[in-house]
This record gives structure tokens, C-alpha cells and sequence, in this order.
């Protein structure tokens, strides 16, 4: 579904802050395979995120989604096969606009936007159909500003907005990071519940390392733009926290060194 | 004074377009865009220009706008594809226009006194209200349409428009062009109002336009597109009316409109700001006095 060829992207080149972000990564992703990403700051998990999004392009190296090579398309073309949802609550939605607004516009992901009325009363039916699912009362509030919801609820509601449509690859950037534990929890159950019924191919980068271990049927571990361990089904259902910072520590010389890292929830 | 309240309702009717195009750039897009200043006139000189060479006022008109659009789609490719800061396309496009303008009129000024304009036979005070009204339906109604739901959004978080497929240029080339087309219909419906074009029509229309905005914001609310866009069209009317009022005013001239004018938008953008950190203050003392003393009332029960 999603295949990664030689991937380097090298960041301020020709500067003293001259940063290498990725070098010669290569990832294959099934369809429905849902992979969770950890590793230290600046391991180069966004930047691979990024990469797949369009909103940075590789120096060298492709991406093919589905046999289509998107190496070259820009962000707002490749947002025909991926959906995202970002870390930060405010950016996946628009604030001024209303719930009902925003899922027109998500609706319309990828597709030419002509003239025709955003919301009729059979997309307002689905909508509320899609906003009942996560069970948090937004169907009842289709005309509410974005902006007067809380970090969760648009959290959520970014989640609905970004896989309603199925892209053929979902990407979530830590997108439970910025909410406190319990509503993180929400989102994550909410992740998991719709991932597995749309059987979404997802990449889930994510500071969390027990929701690492414990979502997804695959992991892979970054360092300094590599990716440095791939876990598989099997392998990964014995994994434990110890284990794995252990094992960070054995391939990468260093401690995971992290200050957002979360150990469990 | 009755003449000048009427006065003032026909160019609020008459500017309302053009604080329609200013609402466009300005609230909707984020995008502060000073080709207006240059667009307006454009739009007066080619409507004026035409009409004296025996074209019909109709189809003077929508050339006009037509011109208008062009005018803002140039802004728009300056500014996307050019990666210049809006603000300085703006002001590299008006200074632009201002030579275009005057390649248009030939002269600095041209008048349609005795030529046939839209108004030769029916009112502007019978025709606009008509004019405005269908405007602004119809910008409502293109807000709701997906391509409107994206330009709206391109304002309001570009990011997440475009991570679901809105190409961002298209949106703000397609705002600046539809802006500055209506800022362009207003030059040319006022210049066959006063009957003459002038090369320096549009000097502070930006403000002008701004002002009404902000204004109608500020008395009628904008809880929504519908009402917000019929602020902006009651805002260009309560603009005119206070000009109408302020230069009553013996000992206020003609030319200090332009200072009146930007003492209005400094007082309607301050003042809700200072309001806001004041009621902030005070709900701060008030809550953490609450806290306080809710704090000292636990400490003395204590025990539990």
C-alpha cells in the first residue's frame, strides 16, 4: 500500500545548522498494517510524516501509495489517498467554522470543489450519522463553532474528519500529545475503534510507549533518521516497555533520550 | 438634512460594494490587500473612459468588473507564486495601477456629464438597494458552496485546508480577483454617480472599506456569513452617515475626512481589544479571590 524507497532528507543544507533527517529509509506498509512509531526527538518520525504528506519533499528516494508514485505531487494533490491528523488540536480544524462546515470540507478531500452547496440535508443526516459514532454529543451540536470546543472534542472530530472519506494511508502525528491522560485515552480508543472497522492503513507516531506496544499490529523504532528496529504481529504482542527501551539502548549506543517520552498511562 | 441623510444612505449603497470586496480580503481571507486603493479607480476609468466612447453604461459596468478581477488575480500570482508578503503585493500592484489607470483615462480626469449612465434613468436611491441586496445573496450563497467553504477556510486555517486537497494559491488568487472585481463594480457605479473619474478616487478607499467592516462588525455582530456580510452593507451606510454628520461640524473641512476616517478604524480596533483585557482582568482578581478565600475556609475546617 504505502512503499518507501531510499528516503534522505537532509535539512538547512549548506548552513552550520546542516541537519541530516532521514537517510536511505525504506518502509513497506501493507494494506491495513497499523504502525506505531517511536524514538528520540529529532529521530526524524515527522519528517517522515511529512515526506509521505508532501509538505516536505525528499533530496532522494520515493514514495508510492497503491503503485502511484507521488514523489513529486504537492501536499494538496497527494491529499487524494491521505488522511492526517496533527499533534496540535487547532490545526486539523477551522476554528471560525462551523462542526458541519468542517466535515464538508473533509468530505470533499481530494475531490475537485465546485460550485455545488457544501452541506445539503442528506450529507448533514450522514455527518450527524458519522459525529453520533463517537459518542461524545457532537451530533447535536452541527452548527457550534470549532473554535468553542474543547482539545478533545476537536481532537476527535479532526480523527472523524481525516478517515471518513478512508484515505488508503492515515497518519497521526501524535495526535493524543497535547490533551491531558484521560481525553487522550478517548482519542486513542476512538483511533483504535476506527482503524480497525475502516481497516485503515496508519502510521501512528507516538511518544507513548505503552500505547506503542499495545496498539497497532506492528512497530518500527527511529534514531538519528533511520529506523533502527521493525517489529512484526507476533514479536510485538510479547513486547514490554523494559524490553523495548533495553533494546533501544543495545541497537542505538544511547538512552532514549526524551522529554515529552511517556513510559506508560 | 434630509437631503443629507439621503445622500449618505446612497453612497453607503454605493460603497457597500466595494467594503463588500474589503470584507472578502480582509476578514475572510486574512489578507490585507491594498490593490483597492488601485482597483477602485480602475474601475471608474474603465467604466468612464467607454461610456464616453458610446458604449453602453451596462456593459461599461461589467468591464469595469472585469478589470477589477484582473487587477486582484495579479495581486493573488504576485503574492503565491511570486512568494511576495501580501501586504507588499498589494501596495507593488496599487502603485502599479496607478500608471494603468491613467494609460485608461488618457487624463486625470474624465467627465460623463451629459453622457448616459446607469442612472440617467433610474435612481441610484431605487436602484442599489436592489444592486447590493442581490450581492450579497449571492456572496452568501457562494460561501456555501464547497469551493466557498474552502476559500473560507484558506482564511481561517490554511493547513488544514490544504491536508484535505484545497489548493491554497487557486483559493486566495480566486478571493483577490472576486474582491477586487467588486471593489472595481463600486468605482464605476460611483463614478457615473458623481458624473466624473478622477485618478485619485480610490486614495484611502482601503480605509474607507476597512472602516465599514469594522464598524458594522462592531453594531450589528457577525455571527455567521449571512450577517456578516449584511454588516458590512449597514456598516458602509453608518459610515456615510457619520461622515454626513461629522461635516456639519463647522469647523471641520472637506479634506479632514481622511483623518476622521482613520480615527474611526484606530477607535473600532482598539477599543474592543482594551475592552477584552479589562473584562480579562477582572474576571482574574475576581476568580482568584474566590480561590483564596475558598483555600482559607478548607484551612480553617481542616481536620477532614
Amino acid at each position: 500500500m504505502l512503499q518507501i524507497t531510499q528516503l534522505s532528507k537532509l535539512f538547512h543544507p549548506g548552513s552550520v545548522d546542516e541537519k541530516i533527517a532521514l537517510i536511505n529509509v525504506n518502509l513497506q506498509l501493507k494494506p491495513g498494517d497499523f504502525v506505531t512509531v517511536i524514538g528520540s526527538n529529532g529521530a526524524g518520525k515527522s519528517t517522515l510524516m511529512n515526506m509521505i504528506s508532501g509538505t516536505l519533499k525528499p533530496d532522494s528516494g520515493t514514495v508510492h501509495i497503491d503503485g502511484n508514485d507521488i514523489t513529486d505531487l504537492s501536499e494538496h494533490k497527494r491529499s487524494r489517498w491521505v488522511g492526517r491528523v496533527f499533534q496540535d488540536p487547532m490545526a486539523g480544524t477551522a476554528p471560525h467554522m462551523t462542526i458541519e462546515e468542517n466535515l464538508a470540507m473533509a468530505y470533499s478531500r481530494g475531490k475537485r470543489r465546485g460550485l455545488s452547496i457544501g452541506i445539503n440535508s442528506g450529507r448533514r443526516e450522514m455527518f450527524k450519522e458519522h459525529l453520533r459514532k463517537l459518542g461524545i454529543g457532537l451530533e447535536n451540536r452541527l452548527r457550534a463553532k470549532v473554535g468553542t470546543l474543547s482539545g478533545g472534542e476537536r481532537q476527535a472530530l479532526s480523527l472523524l474528519m481525516a478517515t471518513f472519506t478512508e484515505p488508503q494511508i492515515l497518519l497521526l502525528d501524535e495526535h493524543t500529545a497535547a490533551l491531558d491522560p484521560a481525553r487522550a485515552e478517548l482519542v486513542t480508543q476512538l483511533t483504535q475503534k476506527i482503524v480497525s472497522e475502516l481497516k485503515l492503513t496508519t502510521l501512528m507516531v507516538t511518544h507513548n510507549m505503552e500505547q506503542a506496544i499495545r496498539l497497532g499490529n506492528r512497530l518500527i523504532m527511529m534514531d538519528g533518521g533511520r529506523i533502527i528496529l521493525d517489529i512484526h504481529e507476533q514479536e510485538k504482542q510479547q513486547l514490554t516497555i523494559e524490553g523495548l527501551l533495553g533494546e533501544f539502548e543495545q541497537i542505538s549506543g544511547h538512552k532514549l533520550s526524551d522529554d515529552r517520552v511517556v513510559l506508560g498511562s | 438634512m434630509m437631503n443629507s441623510l439621503l445622500g449618505a444612505l446612497e453612497s453607503g449603497l454605493l460603497y457597500a460594494l466595494m467594503a463588500l470586496g474589503v470584507y472578502i480580503t480582509f476578514r475572510i481571507l486574512d489578507f490585507p490587500d491594498l490593490t483597492v486603493d488601485g482597483s477602485f479607480t480602475t474601475g471608474g476609468a474603465i467604466a468612464a473612459i467607454m461610456i464616453t466612447n458610446g458604449v453602453s453604461p451596462w456593459v461599461s459596468t461589467i468591464c469595469a468588473f472585469g478589470g477589477g478581477l484582473l487587477a486582484g488575480m495579479i495581486t493573488g500570482l504576485i503574492h503565491t507564486k511570486g512568494r511576495i508578503n501580501g501586504l507588499l503585493s498589494g501596495i507593488l500592484m496599487m502603485i502599479a495601477l496607478y500608471s494603468i489607470n491613467m494609460r485608461i483615462m488618457g487624463k486625470p480626469n474624465v467627465g460623463l456629464l451629459g453622457e448616459k449612465t446607469i442612472f440617467s434613468s433610474i435612481s441610484p436611491l431605487l436602484l442599489m438597494p436592489f444592486v447590493v441586496i442581490a450581492i450579497k445573496l449571492l456572496l452568501d450563497l457562494f460561501f456555501r458552496t464547497e469551493l466557498g467553504l474552502a476559500l473560507r477556510a484558506t482564511g481561517d486555517n490554511q493547513r488544514m485546508i490544504r491536508s484535505f486537497g484545497a489548493n491554497t494559491d487557486n483559493t486566495i488568487i480566486l478571493g483577490l480577483s472576486l474582491s477586487n472585481g467588486l471593489v472595481a463594480l463600486s468605482g464605476a457605479l460611483i463614478a457615473q454617480q458623481s458624473q466624473f473619474a478622477d485618478i485619485s478616487a480610490g486614495i484611502g478607499m482601503i480605509v474607507i472599506g476597512l472602516a465599514s467592516v469594522i464598524i458594522g462588525e462592531a453594531i450589528f455582530g457577525a455571527r455567521n456569513v449571512f450577517f456578516a456580510t449584511l454588516a458590512v452593507v449597514l456598516g458602509s451606510i453608518v459610515y456615510r452617515l457619520v461622515v454626513a454628520l461629522a461635516l456639519r461640524i463647522e469647523w471641520l473641512e472637506q479634506t479632514d475626512l481622511k483623518v476622521i476616517t482613520a480615527l474611526i478604524v484606530i477607535i473600532a480596533l482598539v477599543l474592543p481589544t482594551v475592552r477584552r483585557s479589562w473584562k480579562q482582568k477582572a474576571l482574574a482578581r475576581k476568580r482568584s479571590l474566590e480561590l483564596v478565600s475558598d483555600a482559607e475556609r478548607r484551612s480553617v475546617g481542616g481536620g477532614l
